[in-house]
């Protein structure tokens, strides 16, 4: 009786494995509390970013250097990269996820992606503490 | 079929047969309406800090690099386009901002009538312009 039009379903998985939800990702808590800690933790500190790109306009780069090296702007400058690239990598993998649909490509792009943006996040921290001392 | 995301798109109709439950339509038959379109703009911003982040660590970097790195780089960002792009990444990041408010608030249960998602709709689009002009008027007087 099998006919194109009635579609027929053949699932390992169980009722309940469906019913919890959790799926092959195991949590998407820890996800979803990760993104809106470091988005209220991005509030103030981008804030004090952009006060301080206005305080070094046209600055050279000594007088950067200068500014970076005030031990609080030191702290605060590491606060903002560490939440800034944690907030990005959180929020491109869910863009990933929802566009890319094939298991190894999505598998392969989220891990370049999220190795990329650490190589980046270091870059800026390495940066700012030689800028510093 | 045998994934379990298409599993949930079979049901049963009143005769008890299985069949494909009907998808409803795609994003791009929609009128554009403040609602999605400052959702699209929410995760468009967002995208494009991504580039902008990676303005921050050529900055950064050639900061550390020395004298000839950071020239460059001043330089680049001080030419007209270097200065469109930093427009562009200024009301990006003004947006994403007054947006993620926008979206913490929603998270406390709180401002998901259509009137209210109306008014601060307008309220994120007003404040971003607003910080993006005031933050440009500052910095040419401090330039």
């Amino acid at each position: 009786m099998s006919n194109e039009n009635t579609p027929s379903v053949h699932i390992m998985r169980s009722q309940l494995g469906r019913a919890r939800g959790l799926g092959a990702a195991k949590s998407g808590q820890h996800h979803w509390w990760s993104q809106r800690v470091t988005a209220m933790a991005l509030l103030p500190l981008s804030l004090y970013f952009v006060l301080s790109v206005l305080m070094l306009a046209g600055a050279d780069r000594a007088q950067m250097a200068a500014y970076i090296g005030e031990p609080w702007n030191t702290v605060l400058f590491l606060c903002l990269i560490a939440a800034l690239f944690s907030h990005l990598s959180l929020g491109l993998q869910v863009v990933v996820e929802d566009y890319v649909r094939n298991d190894a490509k999505r598998i392969i792009t989220l891990l370049v992606l999220k190795g990329g943006i650490a190589v980046l996040a270091l870059a800026c921290a390495v940066s700012v503490l030689k800028l510093a001392f | 079929m045998k994934d379990v995301r298409e599993a949930l798109m079979v049901g049963r109709n009143t005769e008890g047969k299985l069949v494909r439950r009907p998808l409803s339509p795609h994003l791009q038959v929609y009128k554009p309406q403040l609602s999605s379109v400052t959702s699209v703009f929410h995760r468009g911003t967002g995208i494009a800090l991504g580039a902008g982040a990676l303005l921050l660590t050529a900055w950064l970097v050639s900061a550390a690099a020395g004298d000839a790195a950071f020239s460059v780089v001043r330089a680049l960002l001080a030419s007209w386009i270097g200065l469109l792009v930093l427009v562009g990444f200024t009301l990006a990041l003004f947006y994403h901002f007054c947006n993620g408010i926008r979206h913490l608030f929603w998270d406390s249960v709180r401002g998901f009538e259509l009137e209210a998602t109306h008014r601060n709709g307008r309220m994120v689009i007003a404040g971003a312009v607003v910080l993006t002009v005031v933050f440009w008027f500052v910095g040419f007087l401090v330039w």
